[in-house]
């Protein structure tokens, strides 16, 4: 097929073994109207440079992995078209609010000390034995916590948020919205401590609401709104703790 | 590298890994215990199981009614004390993951909903819309990391289990990010890797699952068991294999061929869209072949029909496959009926273990979809296999705390040989051979393209013995290959490699448990013998490695009340 179409494909490399800056690869690859970006650095892989590095698994936007910034702008490279594009060439560069550790893999070692520091397990005052059965949940407050749940972790809130990209020991965007999902669950009691994490150092205050967080969120949560919500929760918690108590 | 310790460690971090770690580390705190995943654990592929866990949650239902149905869903070659003891462990795991936070779906009383599912006779499948496994996930490795006693070897690669005469001495793993490569030494092993579903060409599974852990024991001397039973979901969507979970028929969905008609009325009148996903493959084929299937880019196919469900159930339910619909096939299911086609998902074979996760090597166990501990026989049913996860974890995390105290250190002189042997095969054998001029790629796609033509859903002599043709082409042309990145930093083209080494035995067992098979049982069909044969075959395949070629073995069946039937719905 002589007329198959093609489409120029610029990686931004880095091979700390080779050279100590980054550098542009271009890769002319097979065109078609169902491929995605992740296809076209599968294609690449495979037939055009083995060295090519990059992370990905579940190819249905799920597993979260396969992260990077597609023309610019922060995205799973599964769910992103080839066709989606305008140009006659797609550049893919790797997370650049996270180090590289080569190519398009960068280290997010960050992010899970951030995910253990917000406790993401339930904290209970007493625990009921399972032959209890379950904690009676309604749907409505299923409901609160379902937006919120469905972060999977691809660090693309990260990758638009300001902050932190000034700082990384912020707690950022999907740490807060995780936590939020606890703070907010039926069935846990560890409000309290939670908010005091959160409103401490490095926390939620350091957020300046610009909302790109929310903006770039493939699975639709809302991590702006969850970190609002946590300060106004974690002000009424300090106002409260500053109050005489009452006899 | 320097050599690490532990008592226990845990290669894979999906929902099997995660629950036996979770057990482990409770059942005792003073033991040190590691999880090793190639991939951080979030991502393991139990993140793409949508429609849910199955457990007896119901006044109206009871264990012997969810042993039945599985035990005739797996065509009779499930273990039956296996399937007792899980069907009674089910309804336990599943309200210890609500208690630890899952977010399961809610009927309005508060309680867990259920749902139907193909095979099971009344509504027993647990649900968190259709991200179950996603849900699932999360909440285990979240809750995992509350434990101080468990470390997390994040992104390393195990190459082989460390072996001495009859017992594990722990892995030998390479650190991808940085390259290198040294032993993990423990005293007890746990093995939860997963399936091996990209072994077709064709299929659900995440490039992740190249049956690792299968063949790691299987090199290590333990036999594989059942290899030839492979699930074929019906549903998935043409090109990407992406599935299309079975709830969307529990929640009522319909299949129809391209003159609109529900084609299932003439194979499964009473289940139609309820039926196994054996028998539902088998007749999706059938429809293919006499010309009723519909004609697409990437072959044929046929409609999964949800309009009828209306937006508010789809939205609700099946959120998930609306979304996944919508992106990668332009349909929205509200309107429009889905292209699908069945797809390589699930490997019924495993690891062989006894009811305790223990395999044959003192210290050594598995679990998940990696183990065959025979729950599922010849044909699994849909969402079982999640709660396998959690009850069979849980086990495995319980017999390894145990066995942890008993064995003593692993000897540092078997490890140091193990990993001096080990580096020398992946570095200088594969990295460093600079003759090598067999691309991955190539060698990959073959494989995946035969397994498909040769050992898919309708199996024949004449097809089984060109794929072991090809297969031991593959692994001779596998000797040859070319790792073109020579860089020790994140290097994926040598795990790819090493995956594709693993791929390689995996199909050879597959093939070589297949042809011997005589019998149709279960996803095992054969054209040339389409008669289940109790006589000759209620009994376990068995594959032994031995000296570089596979003998085929054989294990009894455990029968405890169900005596083999009929299987006809």
């Amino acid at each position: 097929m002589a007329s198959q179409k093609t489409i120029k494909i610029r990686v931004k490399r880095y091979i700390p073994e080779k050279a100590e800056e980054p550098f542009y690869s271009e890769y002319d690859v097979p065109y078609s109207e169902d491929m995605v970006v992740l296809d076209a650095l599968n294609y690449i892989k495979d037939n055009l440079d083995g060295s090519l590095s990059f992370r990905w698994s579940c190819r249905m936007g799920v597993c979260g992995s396969c992260s990077a910034n597609v023309d610019g702008k922060p995205k799973l490279t599964c769910s992103s078209f080839l066709k989606e594009s305008k140009g006659d060439s797609i550049l893919v560069e790797p997370l650049s609010h996270f180090r590289t550790i080569k190519d398009l893999v960068v280290e997010i070692d960050v992010f899970v000390k951030k995910l253990k520091s917000i406790k993401p397990w339930i904290i209970r005052n007493e625990e009921k034995p399972i032959a209890d059965g379950e904690y009676l949940q309604t749907p409505e407050q299923r409901d609160l916590i379902k937006q919120t749940s469905m972060c999977i972790n691809c660090m693309l809130c990260y990758e638009a948020c300001p902050v932190f990209d000034m700082d990384n020991d912020f707690i950022g965007p999907a740490a807060a919205a995780i936590s939020y999902r606890s703070v907010m669950d039926s069935r846990d009691d560890g409000a309290k401590e939670r908010l005091d994490i959160l409103t401490s150092k490095h926390g939620v205050w350091d957020c300046t609401y610009i909302g790109e967080c929310s903006v770039v969120c493939p699975k639709a949560v809302d991590p702006a709104l969850a970190i609002q919500k946590l300060k106004a929760m974690g002000g009424i918690s300090i106002i409260k703790s500053l109050l005489p108590k009452k006899k | 590298m320097e050599n690490l310790s532990h008592d226990i460690i845990i290669i894979g971090g999906g929902g099997a890994g995660l629950r036996a770690a979770i057990a482990a580390a409770e059942q005792d705190s003073t033991l040190d215990i590691a999880v090793v995943s190639k991939v951080y654990p979030m991502r393991s592929h139990t993140v793409s199981a949508e429609g849910g866990t199955g457990a007896v949650m119901r006044d109206y239902d009871n264990f012997d009614l969810h042993s039945f149905d599985t035990i005739k869903g797996s065509d009779y070659l499930a273990d039956q004390d296996v399937v007792e003891y899980f069907v009674k462990e089910a309804p336990k795991e599943v309200i210890q993951m609500e208690h630890w936070g899952c977010p399961w779906s809610r009927d309005e009383d508060g309680h867990l909903s259920v749902r139907a599912f193909g095979g099971m006779s009344v509504k027993r499948t647990v649900y968190a819309a259709d991200k179950t496994g996603f849900f699932m996930l999360h909440t285990l490795y979240q809750n995992s990391l509350k434990y101080d006693n468990l470390t997390f070897y994040d992104e390393w690669f195990a190459t082989s289990l460390i072996v001495d005469g009859n017992r594990t001495h722990g892995i030998t793993a390479i650190n991808i990010k940085n390259g290198s490569f040294g032993a993990l030494h423990s005293r007890v092993v746990i093995i939860a890797t997963g399936g091996a579903g990209q072994v077709y060409q064709f299929t659900t599974n995440a490039q992740i699952k190249t049956g690792d852990g299968m063949a790691m024991a299987l090199r290590g001397g333990v036999a594989l068991k059942d290899m030839e039973f492979v699930q074929f979901h019906p549903t998935a969507l043409p090109g990407t294999g992406i599935l299309m979970t079975e709830a969307s028929r529990g929640e009522g969905g319909y299949l129809v061929n391209k003159d609109g008609e529900r084609f299932l009325k003439r194979y499964l009148p009473e289940k139609m869209e309820l039926g196994p996903r054996d028998i539902l493959s088998r007749a999706i084929m059938t429809e293919f072949r006499e010309g009723r299937g519909l004609e697409g880019k990437y072959g044929n196919y046929v409609h999964l029909d949800l309009r009828h469900l209306g937006k508010e159930t789809i939205d609700t339910k099946l959120p998930f496959v609306r979304e996944l619909a919508k992106e990668y096939v332009g349909i929205d299911p509200v309107y429009e009926p889905i292209p699908v086609r069945p797809a390589v998902h699930y490997m019924m074979g495993g690891v062989n273990t006894d009811i305790n996760t223990q395999t044959s090597l003192e210290g050594l166990y598995a679990v998940g979809e990696v183990a065959c501990v025979s729950l599922n026989g010849a044909n699994r049913l849909g969402s079982n296999s999640l709660s396998e996860c959690l009850v069979f974890g849980a086990v495995a995390g319980r017999e390894a705390a145990k066995k942890a105290k008993k064995l003593a250190k692993p000897s540092t002189e078997v490890v140091a040989k193990s990993v001096a042997r080990e580096e020398k095969r992946v570095y200088d054998g594969i990295l460093k051979n600079e003759t090598g001029n067999e691309s991955i790629a190539d060698i990959r796609n073959d494989l995946r393209r035969t397994m498909e033509e040769n050992v898919g859903i309708f199996r024949e002599e004449k097809k089984l013995k060109t794929a072991a043709d090809e297969v031991k082409q593959f692994r001779k042309r596998w000797g040859n290959v070319r790792v073109e990145d020579k860089n020790s930093v994140f290097n994926t083209n040598l795990t790819a490699a090493l995956e594709l080494d693993f791929l390689i035995d995996i199909a050879n067992s597959v093939v070589r448990s297949a042809l011997k098979r005589t019998e149709s049982r279960g996803s095992h069909y054969r054209n040339d013998y389409p008669k289940r044969d109790d006589t000759n075959f209620l009994k376990h395949s068995l594959v032994f490695y031995e000296k570089d070629k596979l003998r085929v073995d054989y294990l009894p069946v455990t029968i405890t009340k169900w005596q083999p039937a009929e299987r006809v719905y």
